[in-house]
């Protein structure tokens, strides 16, 4: 693969190319097909949070090296209304859109990193990563 | 993209696509539950065989189908998930309690038919 892929979010159909993209991805990368399930269905979450939160954002997929490893990243950003209790929004059960509120912290159990920077009133990244097994 | 619907005696079939938007979600929820009124239906299989994932709006939209089709009288049987979706389902914490579930179309259909005893 060259580089990284952005996939712009801006509504429903872009969930589904955002996930699918990345599952290309990761099977390029060499992850197994149950690892790309759990990268793809973490993609559809991030992309849903920026359609259900910020209306528009951007998903970046990319190859990431670590020490005599490798493996996928998923930078999920938007400038939407950002989170203001950051802690809270990573408990399961919480939400502010009226969903089921597992997008966070369900994410952090698919990925093997995960870390998330929010400013109220300036947006949201959520930067996820999983290394190949 | 249309999810087919196929009338097979007292049952629905329905069979999904790996790419189905929420927007398609929706759409089908409506159409299901239309169909189960305008049939008579005793109970509708969702085949979710080609569905690579299965995210949270999706579990509750399948959990919400089934919910709208017992009030109705009739039952939902999910069927054909897949291990790799199932072991994604689990880690994201998502549940489709109190929903029938079995393994493929068959075994759904074996399933209704010893429930309802009818031979389609």
């Amino acid at each position: 693969m060259v580089g990284e892929i952005r996939v712009a979010i801006n509504s429903d159909q872009d969930i589904v190319s955002a996930r699918q993209k990345g599952r290309v991805v990761a099977n390029e990368l060499g992850f197994s097909s149950g690892d790309a399930t759990l990268i793809a269905t973490a993609i559809s979450e991030l992309a849903r949070n920026i359609v259900s939160y910020a209306r528009k954002g951007q998903i970046t997929i990319k190859k990431v090296n670590g020490h005599n490893r490798e493996g996928i990243a998923v930078i999920a950003a938007d400038e939407g209304p950002g989170i203001a209790d950051i802690r809270q929004a990573l408990r399961d059960g919480f939400s502010t859109s009226g969903s089921l509120g597992l997008g966070l912290p369900g994410v952090r159990r698919l990925m093997d990193e995960f870390e998330i920077t929010s400013q109220p009133g300036k947006g949201t990244t959520v930067a996820v990563k999983k290394w190949r097994q | 993209m249309e999810v087919p619907i196929l009338k097979q005696g007292a049952f629905l079939i329905a069979t999904f696509q790996a790419a189905l938007s929420d927007a398609d979600l929706n759409q089908l929820r409506m159409g299901l539950v239309q169909q189960v009124v305008k049939f008579r239906s005793r109970a509708v299989i969702v085949d979710v065989t080609a569905m690579d994932v299965m995210d949270s709006f999706a579990s509750r939209t399948l959990r919400e189908i089934a919910h709208m089709i017992r009030l109705r009288g009739a039952e939902t049987v999910i069927v054909g998930i897949q291990p790799e979706v199932a072991f994604a389902m689990v880690q994201l914490g998502l549940t489709l309690e109190g929903v029938a579930t079995a393994l493929d179309l068959e075994e759904g259909l074996a399933y209704l038919n010893e429930k309802f005893k009818v031979t389609n």
